[in-house]
């Protein structure tokens, strides 16, 4: 990756049109596309047709309890998942958790990348450690934080907080009832903690790849480890932190098995992946499952249209 | 300075790790140890919590939920590199024109969130009989690790020089023996880190899985939700539990650790 930031895909396609192609015989191009073909022909239809569908099923009425009252419903589908006030709530509530979580582990992932940037004894195996998180299959974690940790009785969290305020001397340490009294942030931490190493990973990568002569030479010439962060490392890790974000968000979007596991969607915390979830398992109204997931996309496609400007960028360097 | 470095990530590190040594740990002590308030660090290990997670009391068994959990991870992985080493040569070595609008339509179908497809696939499912069935699970995994692998594969297709194989053209090998002695080699640590994170994401998959299996296709997440509310004492049980769908991924991430960033990132950090 370079340094500076990504040309619009439309610009990236035009020049990235390689010469070899043109001239070929029209058997010979198909020859070049035959190896292509199964993969883009099954990604077109299993990943194309149902949002085709989903489009359709929207504007219609459409009950799996009331089957035969069903028909063309124009907007209405619409109109109730922008005046449901669950719906309203879990769209704020999607927006607060991937921000969040998005945030904090980029904050928190750029502290770790940092401090592995450095030489110290044991390397590897803190990096091996602190990438563990990210391999436990997230439903495992959500119910390890659900039970083993934030159980007010028996949860690691409140036996913590026994066994620091014991040493003390001192007794009735604070034993709060962590999901009940802040359902939100218990979800967000534990999302936090599976993608702190994601991010880690992608800004360590950002870091080790620096230009470390530019960096030697500021150095020589004076300048203080502040001063370099702030106009070469930064500056570098720019776009990293901008692929880290954008990835993230399109990953935590879309997350179901934290919310799921850890508050079944209560106390607020229902954000649109579960409640369209909730709506079709249990509500049964299918037009109306349609059209929060069609509201979902356009979201979605907000997100990746800045994402794949950046994403683009890694092309870059075969298409010059 | 450097010591102070070293003591941070140490601190950091333990920070992290902590609960999945403590998921280990209380899977292996008996349920009133696992139980306690200050937690009992050094109390005596038991296989028990183990032994109830593998169905001693309760008879209902993890097997097929682990097994279908591994036969949809693996077909749908084998399936993938099926489809997308093919596609990435396509994409990298003998490129098709416009390869680069290709590129980013299979990206864009990973950015569409799954979601918003549930219905209409639980439709088709229910109209061709396929509800509760591995086959149906492993078409979707194969859709949803695609787009990963075709962009992975050809990051890593892309690493090979085109020299070496205008030199094997020069003397006369085939498209098949270029493929088997010149590309195969270079590309096979890219074809194992691709498949091990298509495995993992599969192996993690929930939502699908949830919807549209039950008794007979249920996947190993599946089973794991049967622990969402709680049921007296069985915390060394959740732990085992959690401890025992977890491994397997445990094994392919740490296997895949070097190519995993590349892979998370869909190619675009070396």
């Amino acid at each position: 990756m370079s340094l500076d930031t990504a040309p619009p895909p439309a610009k990236q396609q035009r020049r990235g049109t390689p010469p070899a192609p043109k001239g070929l015989g029209a058997a010979a191009r198909w020859a070049r596309r035959a190896p292509l073909l199964p993969a883009l022909i099954f990604t077109i239809i299993v990943t194309q047709l149902p949002f085709v569908a989903t489009l359709i099923i929207s504007v219609l009425r459409w009950n799996s309890l009331d089957p035969d009252n069903r028909g063309f419903a124009g907007f209405d589908n619409y109109a109730a998942v922008f005046t449901d006030p669950n719906l309203r709530s879990s769209i704020v509530t999607t927006v607060l958790l991937t921000v969040v979580v998005v945030v904090v582990c980029l904050v928190l992932g750029l502290g770790l990348a940092l401090l592995l940037d450095q030489k110290f004894r044991g390397r590897g195996l803190v990096r091996t450690m602190l990438i563990a998180p990210f391999l436990v299959v997230p439903v495992a974690a959500a119910l390890l934080w659900k039970h083993a940790l934030y159980n007010p009785e028996y949860g690691l969290f409140n036996g913590a907080l026994t066994w620091i305020w014991s040493l003390f001397g001192a007794d009735r340490p604070p034993q709060p009832e962590w999901i009940s009294d802040m359902p939100l942030v218990a979800v967000e931490a534990s999302l936090v903690w599976q993608w702190t190493p994601f991010m880690m990973l992608i800004l360590l990568a950002g870091l080790q790849s620096r230009p470390m002569d530019v960096v030697e030479a500021a150095r020589i010439d004076g300048a203080t480890p502040w001063q370099i962060f702030r106009h070469l490392t930064f500056p570098h890790l720019r776009q990293y932190l901008e692929l880290g974000g954008l990835l993230g968000s399109i990953y935590i979007v879309q997350n179901f098995d934290a919310v799921f596991t850890i508050t079944s969607g209560g106390l607020g915390t229902a954000n649109l992946p579960y409640t369209i979830y909730q709506t079709f398992y249990q509500a049964h109204d299918y037009g109306q499952a349609s059209a929060a997931g069609v509201v979902v996309v356009i979201g979605s496609l907000i997100i990746a249209n800045f994402a794949l400007r950046v994403v683009s960028s890694l092309l870059k360097d075969e298409v010059k | 300075m450097r010591r102070l470095v070293g003591v941070a990530a140490w601190f950091s590190a333990i920070l992290f790790f902590a609960p999945v040594a403590w998921m280990v740990l209380t899977s292996l002590h008996s349920e009133p140890d696992a139980a306690t308030n200050p937690p009992s660090l050094g109390a005596p290990l038991t296989l028990q919590g183990y032994e109830e997670f593998f169905g001693a009391s309760t008879g209902q068994s993890p097997w097929p939920p682990l097994i279908n959990s591994f036969s949809a991870s693996i077909s749908s992985t084998i399936v993938v590199l099926l489809l997308a080493i093919p596609a990435a040569y396509a994409l990298s070595i003998k490129k098709v024109e416009k390869w680069t609008d290709v590129m980013f339509f299979f990206l864009s179908t990973k950015m569409l969130p799954v979601v918003a497809g549930l219905l209409p696939i639980y439709l088709v499912a229910q109209f061709t009989g396929m509800l509760d069935n591995i086959s149906f699970l492993v078409i979707l995994y194969t859709s949803m690790n695609l787009p990963i692998a075709v962009w992975l594969m050809r990051s890593f297709l892309a690493e090979v020089p085109p020299e070496i194989l205008e030199a094997a053209s020069i003397d006369g090998a085939g498209l098949i023996t270029t493929l088997r002695r010149v590309v195969a080699p270079i590309a096979m640590p890219g074809i194992a880190a691709t498949a091990l994170i298509c495995f993992i994401f599969s192996w993690n998959e929930l939502l699908f899985a949830r919807v549209l299996t039950g008794v007979v296709a249920g996947t190993a997440p599946v089973f794991l939700t049967g622990f969402v509310t709680s049921q007296g004492l069985f915390l060394a049980k959740v732990c085992a539990a959690a401890t025992v769908v977890s491994l397997p991924v445990l094994i392919a991430g740490f296997a895949a650790q070097d190519k995993l960033v590349q892979g998370l990132s869909l190619g675009a950090v070396k």
